[in-house]
């Protein structure tokens, strides 16, 4: 879609997981699947931003699993947001992404103990279903902002359609500094 | 029934909202057909360049996750390429897709043409999207650079547009 209207909707708020500066001139909004291998592939390009960004920078994820093609992305995600109620989002976020290949129940449960959490109050949270509502909340957002594949990356509310190779991507997000 | 008989006419350039949609019966798999004059309420075609390439993949997944969001507007999907019916049976059991895939495939791409979205350069189709309504008239069309999936939001705006 042309520029105007790939715009990100809802806007960031306080139900999404956001790292870093609050006050950043730049938020980078990643919809991904902890399944897909572009999206793995991305994630330490990510963290690299971060660091090369540090206060300019502020992270938000949102997910967006294709159960059609990853069929434990929904799981994991369910299972990422289960953890957040606990405060553990983020630990939570990178063991999944640095585990892609093991993503079964048992495992998921173990990364949620691994992350910090309680592992009754997890259960709990799962089967409330607070977490499936979030998912597939997100995944709307995704669908409705014009999200195309994963991961999808909206730069300061702007679908970003260029190469998230370390590069190229940090070069572009710098550019915006200069402005 | 074969393509040739929609008596599809090729089109310079794609087909605008007002247009009236051209008739077309394709194969969904080696022995069913789908006619879209038999399709009820409004219809999503999305042209695509081919089964299998990786964008195709993310737009047709795209569109898959969204398939609560288009039933709720009683909205069909209907995905096309020049691809054969065999070829699309296996890409659609691997995608698990829950819409069909018509093979535009002989003679090649002439429901494409009839839509002008056509690719005579590389014998493929554009990667298009047209949202017809009830009585199949085209409400909304949009055409994507080929390297670059479009997502599903302006079929969704378009088609909350028409209710």
């Amino acid at each position: 879609m042309s520029d105007e209207e790939t715009e990100l909707s809802p806007a960031v708020g306080p139900d999404d997981h956001v790292s870093g500066n609050a006050d950043a001139p730049i938020t980078l909004v990643e919809y991904g699947d902890y399944q897909c291998p572009y999206c793995g592939m991305a994630h330490p390009i990510v963290k690299e931003l971060q660091r090369e960004l540090g206060d300019s920078l502020r992270l938000v994820f949102r997910n967006m699993p294709l159960a059609n093609v990853h069929p434990h992305a929904e799981a994991a995600a369910e299972a990422a947001e289960a953890v957040a109620e606990q405060g553990h989002f983020w630990e939570m976020h990178d063991l999944l992404y640095e585990n892609q290949t093991n993503l079964g129940d048992v495992a998921l449960a173990r990364y949620a103990a691994q992350a910090g959490a309680d592992e009754g109050a997890f259960t709990a949270a799962l089967d409330g279903g607070a977490p499936r509502t979030k998912v597939q909340s997100d995944l709307e957002s995704a669908l409705r902002s014009g999200a195309n594949g994963t991961p999808t990356f909206f730069i300061n509310g702007e679908r970003y359609d260029g190469s998230w190779q370390l590069e190229p991507f940090l070069e572009n997000l710098r550019s915006l500094l200069a402005d | 029934m074969s393509p040739d008989e929609s008596g599809a006419t090729a089109q310079s350039g794609p087909l605008q909202k007002g247009d009236a949609a051209p008739e077309f019966s394709l194969p969904a798999t080696p022995d069913q057909w789908v006619k879209l004059s038999e399709l009820q309420g409004p219809v999503v075609l999305i042209f695509y360049p081919a089964d299998w390439s990786p964008v195709c993949g993310d737009e047709l997944s795209m569109f898959q996750a969204a398939l609560g969001l288009f039933a709720k507007h009683g909205a069909q999907l209907v995905g096309i390429s020049v691809d054969s019916s065999w070829c699309h049976l296996a890409y659609k059991a691997d995608r698990k897709l829950g819409f069909p895939l018509l093979a535009d495939f002989h003679p090649k791409g002439a429901v494409a043409k009839s839509y002008g979205v056509f690719r005579d350069d590389d014998d493929t189709t554009e990667r298009a999207i047209f949202v017809l309504d009830a009585q199949h008239n085209v409400a909304w069309s949009y055409v994507s650079p080929v390297g670059i999936s479009p997502g599903v939001d302006g079929a969704l705006r378009a088609l909350e547009a028409l209710s």
